[in-house]
């Protein structure tokens, strides 16, 4: 049986600082690229320089001859002969040292070496034998007949048709609106660039693995690493205690981590193997270019008679997935919807899961329809949102949601934003012109089981907390903390967390898809209580009461009819005798019939100059339903960091290829631009709605960190129309993109 | 132990000479590989590993006698030779910030700094910011800002910033995001930051905490 929701909190929902603030500020955190072992050997990867080739031969001779070099692995290894990179079906089309390489970076050989310098020049000595290919990076050119093909079975992912959806009837639809538009909206494609490269240091133990790897979750990479290696689970340890940022990347298990588990093995010494920045750009995913051609029809009074969106984007060289139609057929009532995606192959690096996949690609197209629409029928654009708000699921046959906050986040976030009197206030008649816009979202998946978590009282009444997840940054420690805080009474500080090791944890799913929360919150909930629950029984005992008339209050069990009848936790007789209570929570199943779905506005004021195309971004103001608080302040964190990276996806990020070469020209951070500190405004606000939501899960919670950058980018470039009166449809707006088009109007 | 005169110059020169022949690698390829021989340049021999060299290192205060070698950056001396990973490597190009530390009191890149080159200097790292077991100020006041997310271009940012408040006790708002701009954070946690550098102004000023 479910708990009851919480009413007033005494913990939960307060802005609270890290509980590993002192060991991410003091540098006592080690974080995997920190691990340094005895005897440890370092690690590189040789990556081919190609868009697509054969390799022919590699003589690593002359590598192996170099000083301090041990070992060096190729396709010509045996035990480095594993499979990769799954199709649509399941069957792997390739392996570690494929000789086939369809995208540049692929992995060709690897050096271990006794300190990184010395890995390095080796890898410069190891002589490779190209024959190269013709290749396809564009995906509009990989869907035309007769393009050069990825793989053998051709350019598509899934066969064109898989996945399409249909409601109602769409040409009547359109028959019926008063208006109907049609626009091609393109988004580029991303590289994640978390702060901390990816990487892993591996070591054996006899026929034991232990593996310290930066990754958003140690089980599923023990799961994959013991696929690979052909082992039992309890042969493998993951241990992931801190990481400098995932946003999807570090989802899935890296060649790099099976690379240095060979070599540590190979040469029976501990192996550290990080890929360098520029590796990254290239080897570990991003979020793929998107075009999005969407036409939609709307009546006089903002209701909308139709949408359709024809979209396709590429994985990359490898299977993988990139959709994005869910917002359209799911966020505003609409009768008649259509959506049709294609996803190709090209040859360049595969995606990966990139905060909210698909979602902010969508806004972009979605909520600048949605703006125009609303201009050519004369509405707001906040009121017109506010006219097509659904109560159901409409992508998920018309379930209803669990609870949707999407209205207020529209009329909250209008209200602290000031909308009404940024729309109204002067735009400007020199060269600098100011607009306001706003963009609406949501995020389309919901965490469940399985999850569980451990909660051990120590016989003074402090607490030892295990919980399976990896804390990419979000806070997860903090808030599962602050859980147990508020069901037991312990202070935060006596709180110790162990988390994130498959040998001491328990098992729950990766963190990613902002479900860590809504996962793993409710399991830590029913662990705490089963340790309240057993408190109560040995006080019952000792009080000779009834354990239902008892309860725990700060640190005290005491008896509702006869407050006399008390007793601290720490001299529990039974307590004393067995030193410690243990507590074990799961997470319980989603409600049925029902859908699960945080929902989002943002609000952003710009300035843009019209003479040289630079826009700056001056304040933004967010208001998320994503069910309850857990901790105010790294709530607000997270948010601001959402919208800070959606000002990256509007302004400045973009992978570039050469089309000579299919080489990608600015694998490195400062010819790939970031937002730093000044392209993001200091005047961020954010406020949180809460629909008290007792169905998704026991703690009320849903997720925050995606759709904290679903809306960003939509609503920048709604605010550079409104400021200018030129409408953007690809993303980043850089000035080069923005003086063009605002010369093109000029021009006429 | 501070290194004489003579130790300081020949580092100098060295320093110099080492650049050269980075600069020839890198723009004049064929100069190196010389006429008609038409090798890969890449391919010449790396520097002997015998070639070392013995730096005197100030480090948080305490004096270490390091042997490095002269590629070597400070980045990788301070991490892997003295153990003090609170210094982050981030790109080891000079693009992040993530390896900030303050040398002789000025904030500088440790990726882009030779160990060779800190030869005599004074180095202050993450580390160097505690007090004993607590954390100093501008750790303090990025604690209960809550500055960070995952914390890993932190001890940058905490460096740049404690470089900043020495120079500017006061800086404005403008100021911080002017100064703090060469330290990226992939999280976004940049409105935080911009709390906590104030906020660490106001400490070190005897003022809250
Ligand atoms: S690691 Fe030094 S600037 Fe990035
Ligand atoms: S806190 Fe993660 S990169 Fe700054």
């Amino acid at each position: 049986m479910n708990p009851k929701p919480w009413g007033d909190t005494a913990v939960v929902g307060k802005p609270v600082s890290r509980i590993d603030a002192y060991e991410r500020l003091s540098g006592a955190a080690i974080y995997s690229l920190d691990v340094l072992l005895p005897d440890m050997l370092h690690a590189a990867i040789l990556r081919c320089p190609h868009a697509h080739a054969i390799v022919k031969k590699v003589d690593a001779s002359a590598a192996l001859a170099m000083p301090g070099v041990r070992a060096v692995l190729t396709d010509a290894d045996q035990e480095a002969r594993i499979p990769w990179h799954p199709d649509a079906q399941g069957k792997p089309v390739s392996r570690l040292f494929d000789p086939h390489c369809r995208c540049e970076g692929e992995e060709v050989a690897a050096v271990a070496a006794e300190t990184p310098q010395q890995a390095a020049d080796a890898l410069r000595r190891i002589r490779v034998e190209y024959e190269t290919r013709p290749f396809v990076i564009e995906m509009e050119a990989a869907h035309r007949a007769g393009a050069t093909q990825v793989h053998d079975g051709g350019n598509y992912v899934y066969p064109p048709g898989t996945g399409d959806t249909e409601r109602g009837d769409v040409a009547k639809g359109f028959a019926e609106a008063d208006v109907v538009l049609e626009e091609t909206y393109r988004t580029s494609c991303e590289i994640h660039t978390t702060m901390e490269v990816h990487g892993s240091v591996a070591k054996w133990d006899g026929k034991r693995l232990t593996v310290w790897n930066t990754t958003q979750g140690v089980f599923d990479d023990q799961a994959a690493l013991a696929a690979a290696l052909k082992m039992p689970l309890s042969d493998v340890r993951v241990i992931g205690h801190y990481m400098g940022g995932g946003f999807g990347s570090k989802l899935n298990l890296g060649k790099y981590t099976v690379i240095a588990a060979l070599f540590a093995r190979k040469t029976g010494r501990p192996v550290k193997l990080f890929l360098s920045r520029e590796e990254t750009f290239l080897s570990v995913g991003n979020r793929p270019a998107h075009t999005m051609k969407l036409k939609a029809g709307v009546r006089k009074d903002g209701t909308l008679t139709a949408l359709e969106l024809n979209g396709i984007g590429t994985v990359g060289a490898y299977t993988d997935w990139t959709t994005v139609g869910y917002q359209v057929a799911d966020l505003y009532l609409c009768p008649n919807v259509r959506v049709k995606e294609l996803q190709v192959y090209t040859h360049a690096g595969q995606s990966r899961p990139f905060r909210a996949p698909g979602f902010p690609q969508c806004s972009w197209a979605l909520e600048q329809m949605m703006d125009a629409l609303a201009e050519k029928i004369g509405m707001d654009p906040v009121e017109f949102r506010l006219k097509n708000i659904a109560a159901v699921s409409q992508a998920e046959e018309n379930k209803p949601y669990t609870s949707t906050g999407f209205a207020e986040c529209l009329r909250e976030g209008a209200r602290v934003f000031g909308w009404r009197q940024a729309r109204e206030r002067k735009k400007g008649d020199g060269a600098w012109v100011r607009g306001a816009g706003m963009a609406g979202g949501m995020w389309g998946y919901a965490g469940g089981p399985p999850s569980t978590a451990i909660v051990r009282l120590y016989a003074d009444g402090s607490v030892n907390l295990n919980i399976g997840a990896s804390d990419l940054g979000t806070g997860t420690k903090t808030v599962m903390a602050m859980v147990v805080a508020e069901e037991l009474g312990v202070p935060l500080d006596r709180i110790q967390i162990e988390s994130a090791d498959t040998a001491t944890t328990q098992y729950t799913g990766a963190s990613g898809g902002s479900k860590t929360v809504m996962v793993d919150s409710p399991a830590v909930r029913a662990a705490a209580l089963e340790v309240k629950a057993a408190l109560v029984q040995m006080a019952a005992g000792q009080l000779q009461a009834a354990a239902s008339g008892l309860s725990l209050v700060n640190g005290e069990i005491v008896s509702a009819d006869s407050p006399d009848k008390r007793v601290k936790v720490q001299d529990l007789k039974t307590l004393k005798e067995q030193q410690v209570v243990v507590g074990v929570g799961r997470r319980g199943p989603n409600p049925a019939g029902k859908v699960i779905r945080p929902f989002a506005a943002q609000f952003a004021e710009v300035e843009v100059n019209t003479r040289t195309g630079e826009m700056r971004v001056l304040r933004m103001a967010a208001a998320h339903d994503s069910g309850r608080v857990m901790n105010r302040l790294t709530y607000e964190n997270q948010v601001f960091g959402g919208m800070t990276m959606g000002i990256g996806l509007a302004m400045t990020e973009q992978r570039i290829l050469d089309r000579e070469t299919g080489k990608m020209v600015n694998a490195n951070w400062h010819d790939y631009k970031i937002p730093t500190m000044k392209d993001a405004p200091a005047d961020m606000t954010c406020v949180a709605i809460d629909p008290h939501d007792h169905e998704c899960d026991t703690t009320s919670t849903k997720g925050l960190g995606e759709p904290a950058m679903v809306p960003t980018a939509a609503a920048v470039a709604n605010a550079f129309y409104h400021a200018t009166g030129v409408r953007m449809t690809s993303a980043p707006i850089t000035p080069a993109e923005a003086i063009a088009a605002l010369s093109k109007r000029r021009k006429g | 132990m501070k290194p004489n005169d003579d130790e300081s110059e020949r580092s100098a020169l060295s320093r110099r000479r080492f650049f050269n022949s980075m600069a020839a690698g890198a723009g004049g390829a064929a100069l190196i590989a010389g006429p008609g021989e038409g090798r890969d340049p890449r391919l010449e021999a790396p520097p002997d590993r015998a070639e070392t060299i013995r730096i005197p290192l100030t480090v948080n205060g305490r004096q270490h006698s390091l042997t490095v070698e002269p590629r070597w950056t400070l980045l990788y001396a301070l991490r892997e030779q003295l153990g003090l990973t609170g210094t982050k490597p981030g790109c080891e190009r000079g693009e992040c910030g993530a390896c900030t530390v303050l040398i002789d009191g000025q904030v500088r890149y440790a990726c882009m700094t030779l160990a060779v080159e800190a030869a005599g200097a004074s180095i202050t790292t993450l580390e160097g910011l505690m007090r004993g077991e607590e954390l100093g100020p501008v750790q303090q006041a990025f604690a209960q800002e809550d500055a960070f997310q995952c914390g890993y271009c932190t001890p940058g940012q905490a460096m740049s910033a404690e470089g900043l408040l020495r120079k500017s006790p006061n800086p404005s708002v403008d100021e911080i995001r002017e100064e703090m701009s060469g330290n990226l954070c992939r999280c976004g946690a940049y409105p935080h930051i911009v709390k906590a550098v104030q906020r660490a102004a106001s400490m070190r000023k005897g003022g809250v905490s």
